[in-house]
């Protein structure tokens, strides 16, 4: 496909600093030249925009009503109209980006931080306590989909702080099957066992030498994960069972303009297509990623 | 073989056992007192200490487990604090018009999805291969919800061909099912797409060819067959998913089966209701992964599993 050298697939792991910094150079001009790649990255440097001046670039404040102007549809003064408050939706929805933002981000974090250390030590350990985890998995992975971070959901009680935590360990099984997979195939590699024989301690050689090198599936899942979690927070937020009036979160909005959908649908449109948009984003980033990580794509 | 499916079915009891524990400790996870969440929002301090002895709640939690499960395999679930009518039968009645919308849907996504991937991988950067991979981005990125609220906006309010919500006749079938099938439509068409384009690379689709045999037959007979082993996982895969996505799409179609049952159940704090419907698609999502497993297991000529370990 190309006719670059591959950098990466010589002298992995030995003069580290030089060779992990081309073969970020080398990702990274993969990426770009990938068009999907290059319009995700585009959609989600507008809405981290939109997230991080929200307050400057909001024209009202999102959550003053004003009775008198109900339901309005877009003019020159809410360029996306109003709520069933009065309230201005183009604010809303640019706080939105926040909350949304926000919850795929955290919810990464939480899933990452608990599942990438258990499947990797469940990996490289092996027996009695991989089988433990690895139970301990299947049970998890036994609510589909949205279910999950449903039942969650359910014992935390509502709310944004809970949605986060609900859908981060609904994502851990996931983080946890890949990374045990990539711990399972690179303990066989002889730097581990150049490692082991210079009497470096086991978590040493999991978190210094094995999970650098699996950490390219990582990334990948993480995009997804990120686009798959702000659908599930919206989901929830939709059902009522996540953010709580009058907190500006998509899905919520969607929920409440539903019952004026045939007067009002900018109240569902706007909101939707959001969500749509930034999934999309993530989506169009992590398939980029994923080819350009992998040196056979190339 | 045998020994694999076997094997197979002796894992998925501890999973089983496990789902079963995890909906136990939904009540007892709860903060405050699990008798006053059995008992009802609006119960009385006498009904609640009712509640209590007759759950058993005032024994140790092993018993009150064992009595968990007694229950579970005689059928009793319990009662609702909201209809006061047993939990089995609440399921019982909505579970037949659940299963109905995720076969549908899933019929609609596996016809639309795997031709859609078949045309695509065979006429590879033609404008139906960009347009229906753009088609199925989009279908995978779209809340499902906003999906069926703007299809309702669209066929109902403004063209009035289809009713908006409700159930009873064909017609009100085709939104909703055609909502919550587009996702697995999409990650269909995707999967079969890569999966055909792969295969039609390997050696033996080669010879076919250079035997003279019609590109028709290659595609159809030689490729099809062992580009769809991926798409068969998949699918089964995502008939849980679609089981679980109805508790949205039944939200919006109002369309009264177990997935809008569990919501109202949890905005009740109707706890019983929630756990019987929690256990029912679990136990379903299991049984469906477990039969995936078999059926990949005669498939897939390559594949031996005696004596291999694998998690």
């Amino acid at each position: 496909m190309s006719s670059e050298p591959i950098v990466h697939e010589t002298k992995r792991g030995e003069s580290a600093p030089r060779a992990g910094h081309s073969e970020f150079r080398t990702v990274i001009r993969h990426l770009l030249r990938n068009r999907g790649a290059v319009i995700g990255l585009i959609i989600i440097g507008l809405f981290t925009l939109a997230a991080l001046f929200a307050p400057i670039l909001a024209p009202h404040d999102p959550t003053e009503t004003s009775l008198t102007n109900r339901l309005r549809p877009a003019d020159a003064e809410h360029w996306m109209g109003t709520d069933e408050l009065g309230r201005d939706l183009l604010s809303r929805m640019l706080y939105g980006s926040r909350i949304s933002l926000g919850i795929g981000l955290i919810s990464v974090a939480i899933g990452t931080g608990l599942g990438v250390p258990l499947g990797a030590v469940s990996g490289y350990l092996g027996g009695r306590f991989d089988i433990v985890v690895q139970r301990f998995i299947d049970i998890m992975i036994a609510f589909p989909g949205i279910l999950l971070a449903i039942v969650i959901v359910t014992v935390l009680g509502v709310g944004v702080e809970n949605v986060m935590i609900a859908t981060g360990i609904a994502s851990v099984p996931i983080y946890a099957r890949l990374v045990r997979g990539s711990v399972l195939a690179a303990k066989e590699q002889s730097y581990v066992t150049a490692a082991r024989a210079a009497g470096i301690g086991h978590a040493s050689i999991i978190f210094r030498h094995i999970l650098p090198n699996c950490l390219a599936p990582i990334i990948v899942q993480s995009t997804f994960q990120i686009a798959t979690s702000i659908l599930w927070a919206a989901g929830l937020g939709f059902l009522g069972l996540g953010a709580q009036a009058p907190t500006p979160e998509w899905g919520a909005i969607l929920s409440n303009g539903r019952d004026y959908i045939r007067s009002a649908h900018h109240l569902t449109t706007y909101p939707g297509l959001a969500i749509l948009c930034m999934v999309l984003g993530f989506n169009l980033v992590g398939d980029g990623l994923r080819d350009a990580l992998d040196p056979k794509m190339r | 073989m045998y020994q694999y499916i076997v094997r197979r079915l002796f894992l998925t009891i501890p999973v089983v056992l496990g789902v079963s524990i995890i909906v136990f400790s939904i009540i007892r996870m709860l903060p405050g007192d699990p008798a006053r969440a059995l008992a009802g929002v609006q119960a009385t301090p006498e009904f609640i200490e009712q509640t209590r002895v007759r759950y058993g709640l005032d024994q140790p939690l092993h018993i009150q487990y064992g009595r968990f499960m007694a229950g579970l395999v005689t059928g009793d679930l319990g009662t609702s604090t909201f209809s006061r009518r047993p939990v089995t039968t609440e399921i019982a009645e909505r579970f037949p018009r659940t299963l109905t919308l995720a076969s549908i849907s899933l019929l609609i996504a596996t016809i639309l999805g795997v031709s859609a991937g078949i045309v695509s991988a065979t006429k590879r950067n033609s404008w139906f291969d960009n347009a229906s991979m753009l088609v199925a981005l989009v279908g995978v990125a779209a809340p499902v919800f906003w999906m069926a609220l703007m299809l309702q906006l669209l066929f109902s309010v403004h063209l009035r061909w289809l009713p908006a919500t409700g159930m009873g006749s064909v017609a009100h079938l085709i939104l909703p099912s055609i909502t919550l099938g587009m996702a697995s439509a999409a990650l269909m068409a995707r999967i079969t797409r890569s999966s055909m384009l792969d295969v039609l690379k390997q050696d033996f689709i080669t010879t076919a060819r250079s035997k003279g045999l019609a590109e028709r037959i290659v595609v159809y007979k030689h490729a099809l067959k062992n580009a769809l082993i991926p798409v068969v996982t998949v699918l089964g895969l995502q008939f849980g998913i679609l089981l679980g996505g109805a508790v949205l799409t039944e939200t919006v179609f109002a369309w009264p089966g177990v997935g809008r049952l569990l919501v109202d159940a949890i905005l009740r704090r109707d706890y019983p209701v929630v756990q019987g419907t929690v256990m029912l698609l679990a136990f379903l999502f299991v049984i469906i992964n477990l039969t995936v497993d078999v059926i990949y297991a005669f498939l897939d000529p390559r594949i031996h599993y005696q004596g291999k370990e694998e998690g």
